[in-house]
């Protein structure tokens, strides 16, 4: 299939369908001051400016994404409208090499599974080399009516939307193809990166992109996901096979930074860091973020069976010390340039067997800890062989293993309730445990078959069929269906942790970790425990993640490893020398002074902008903010029963109800009471502090504060006051 | 006894470390920053360091993963 006779008959097939031609500009001080719009029905291709009032308010990455999206849909739209835009932007610290993690590209549209905006990160090559290629983001709207393909070739300085007849739709070979039919030569490669997805995404509303690097050592095209949301399911519902960027010639200075001295200083002192403490904190250049299955595991934190239990027996069976003999080891495995963390790691020589490509000998990215969490323990199964094909499978049919996990594990908890049974599935015997009924639900899913076709739907919209089809009881399916807004809930447990139930239920987009990771602050360190201690750290943890997203930067370098003397500072959580490094970081690129305070407010503007993007997609309020009570404590009584010396203790002391005598329902409903006020009281805290109405709406004193108080925003934000 | 983090209680034995306290929590996580009575205690001294009677320990989990 990479034959060179191959490769040149799909390019033969090619027609371009539009072609745009301009002056590549040179990035200054980490903006190259213009985004591209491209419709892939219409033909039209253009030049969009970014003024100065976009970098000061927006800053970049996702808030150039949301600002786009913003104008570019109205609250009608929905996820499969013509107007409805993927918007892909880097960030002006995106393609620093002196530092780690600088590779990162952030994804925006309306989603699929929610309805609202949904935003994704995602490492590879893409987002630094468009930004090189004269692009800060590119917007693509429109429906194509046959298979396309969009060229950037930063080169040349040309753009073209190309009829793609042949290639297959799966990344898995389509990366490796297109890598070289793009490059000019061997060693070209490394300067293309490509955003693919698979025939999964044409089925399900689960579906991911898959952003490339090339990987000279193995010869082969790697990929990193923008997994959440369904964008995958946009990109082909567009009918684009793929986005190519070429640029040659990244290096140090690329961003034409206002101080290269200043980056430099920081990125050796981090750099060095990471060589020396890595092996003996997370070891994630050994073992990337698989290192915390077992940890999540001691903690009771390792979602199992959907979410019931945080542990199992079996789980020594895939923890990181298998994991680490799996893994190619040979050398550094990092899927953007200069990033000493190196934590993509892959399995080498991994022979399928099941689906399309059975007895085929592949390269598997992964598994990370999500997928490890979701594909294994969550699905009751611990055979890694099992997880990685599960993996290879979801990421080559382009479907986010994250969402996959969480719905499959909701679909056997129903089986094993009774919901669903072997003639509702097509004879799926659909158990705990059972990894060839997964795999096999995996390639019906792709395929749209079966009922591949109902699970592909996502947790929200199948809680809705079996109501409607199986007479199933809809507050049990609520309880258990692990979603918050239509987005499948990402793999920690958090029964015993209410900020980190806000962090899944608060989150912007739906229920992934991204803006608040508070487990550890709140249940094991006691650090939080009023509700005002909880409101601070999610209103801090979100915003300062947020700024990752808004400048092109993976998150992994800021507590992943820190500093020596990290726990003898004021605030470890929150590691101060590092958040020192991307004040110098930010300062040095763009040549604007900044403090760290600057940088909270940069993401607030940000993080309140999409809340109000959310009212006005019809989301946004505290309803919109409930979880499943899964997340807040045990639903079945044998959930309740596995940890009722934790319970019974509970209710004791927090709730102030001695248990003796009463049955297990009667506990768990006291339990429930109190848990369920506890999340209420915590919504309200959290409000009070970002400046929300108690019904979650930003107040207009918040939005003037911040800048963003434009009329079209004020407009949405007062149809809620 | 010993009282870890202001919830959790640990019961002490003669000879006890730091690491055997975290041992007996099951705090396998690596990146914990330990203080006990208020006084911070090197990681390379977790295995060595005696904690007394009646200790107040913190042992703060740095954030991780995510």
């Amino acid at each position: 299939m990479l034959t060179p006779e191959a490769i040149q008959e799909m390019k033969a097939a090619h027609r371009v369908l539009a072609e745009f031609n301009y002056t590549v500009p040179k990035v200054h001080r980490g903006y190259a001051n213009q985004t591209l719009y491209v419709n892939v029905d219409t033909g039209h291709i253009e030049s969009r400016p970014v003024t100065a009032e976009m970098k000061r308010i927006f800053v970049g990455g996702k808030g150039f994404g949301l600002w786009r999206l913003w104008h570019a849909v109205t609250p009608q739209t929905k996820w499969n409208d013509p107007e409805n835009e993927i918007v892909i932007a880097c960030g002006p610290l995106g393609g620093a090499i002196l530092y780690p993690g600088t590779g990162k590209s952030l994804v925006v549209t309306i989603s699929p599974l929610t309805q609202i905006v949904v935003d994704s990160n995602v490492g590879g090559y893409f987002g630094p080399l468009l930004k090189f290629a004269g692009w800060d983001a590119l917007e693509i709207q429109g429906k194509a009516d046959r298979d396309v393909i969009i060229f950037i070739d930063g080169d040349a300085g040309r753009v073209t939307i190309e009829e793609a007849p042949l290639e297959p739709i799966n990344t898995w070979p389509l990366s490796d193809q297109l890598t070289a039919m793009y490059a000019k030569d061997e060693a070209d490669r490394r300067n293309v990166s490509v955003i693919s997805t698979g025939v999964g995404s044409e089925h399900t509303r689960i579906g991911c992109l898959n952003v490339s690097w090339y990987d000279p050592k193995r010869g082969k095209a790697r990929v990193k996901q923008a997994g959440r949301g369904g964008i995958g399911t946009v990109f082909r519902d567009k009918k684009i096979k793929a986005v190519v960027v070429r640029y040659t010639g990244m290096k140090a200075d690329s961003n034409d930074p206002a101080d290269i001295q200043r980056i430099r200083r920081v990125g050796q002192r981090i750099n060095k860091e990471i060589v020396e403490l890595d092996d003996q904190q997370n070891r994630m250049r050994r073992v990337g973020t698989a290192h915390l299955v077992e940890i999540m595991n001691d903690y009771d934190l390792l979602p199992v069976h959907n979410f019931k239990y945080g542990s199992h027996p079996e789980v020594e069976k895939i923890s990181s010390r298998v994991w680490e003999k799996l893994f190619t080891q040979t050398h550094p495995d990092a899927c953007f340039y200069g990033c000493t963390m190196a934590c993509s790691k892959g399995v080498d020589r991994f022979v399928l067997r099941t689906g399309p490509y059975a007895g085929q000998c592949v390269t598997v990215d992964g598994p990370e800890y999500e997928t490890v969490a979701g594909c294994g323990s969550n699905l009751g199964i611990f055979n890694p062989a099992d997880i990685i094909e599960l993996n290879f499978y979801c990421d080559t049919y382009g479907l986010d293993t994250i969402s996959f996990a969480t719905l499959t594990a909701f679909i056997m908890e129903c089986y094993e309730a009774g919901i669903l049974d072997r003639e509702k599935t097509g004879g799926l015997d659909l158990r705990f445990g059972n990894a060839d009924a997964a795999l096999e639900l995996l390639h019906q899913m792709a395929e749209g078959r079966g009922f591949g076709l109902i699970a592909g739907m996502g947790v929200r919209a199948m809680k809705d069929y079996f109501v409607e089809h199986f007479g199933a009881d809809r507050a049990f399916l609520n309880d258990i269906g692990m979603e918050n807004k239509g987005m499948e809930y990402s793999e920690y447990v958090t029964k015993e942790s209410l900020a980190q139930q806000g962090g899944y239920g608060m989150t912007n987009k739906g229920a992934q970790h991204d803006e608040a990771w508070l487990i550890f602050m709140d249940m094991v360190n006691n650090q939080i425990p009023t509700f005002e201690d909880k409101a601070e750290a999610l209103h801090y943890f979100p915003m300062w993640r947020t700024w990752f997203g808004l400048n092109g930067l993976c998150k992994l370098p800021w507590n992943d490893i820190e500093p020596a003397d990290n726990a003898l500072t004021d605030e470890p959580a929150k590691v101060p020398e590092h958040v020192e490094n991307y004040v110098a970081l930010f300062s040095g690129i763009t040549g604007q002074e900044v403090t760290k305070e600057d940088l909270i407010l940069m993401s607030e503007r940000v993080y309140n902008f999409q809340r109000v993007f959310n009212l006005r997609m019809g989301s946004g309020l505290r309803q919109h903010d409930a979880i499943p009570y899964r997340s807040a404590g045990p639903v079945t009584v044998e959930e309740y029963e596995s940890r009722a010396e934790r319970y019974d203790k509970q209710l004791r002391e927090k709730v102030g109800i001695d248990p003796t005598g009463m049955t297990t329902q009667e506990k768990m409903a006291a339990l429930r009471k109190y848990r369920e006020a506890q999340y209420e009281s915590l919504l309200d805290a959290v409000y009070a502090r970002r400046g929300w109405t108690r019904n979650g709406v930003p107040t207009l004193e918040t939005l003037r504060r911040l800048e963003i108080d434009f009329p079209e925003v004020v407009e949405v934000v007062k149809a809620h006051l | 006894m010993i009282r870890v983090n202001g919830q959790y209680e640990v019961e002490w034995r003669p000879g006890m470390t730091v690491q055997d306290v975290l041992d007996a929590l099951k705090f396998s996580f690596r990146m914990i920053a330990v203080k006990v009575n208020g006084r911070p205690v090197l990681r390379r001294d977790f295995a060595t360091t005696e904690v007394p009677d009646g200790a107040d320990v913190q042992a703060i989990h740095m954030i991780s993963g995510g």
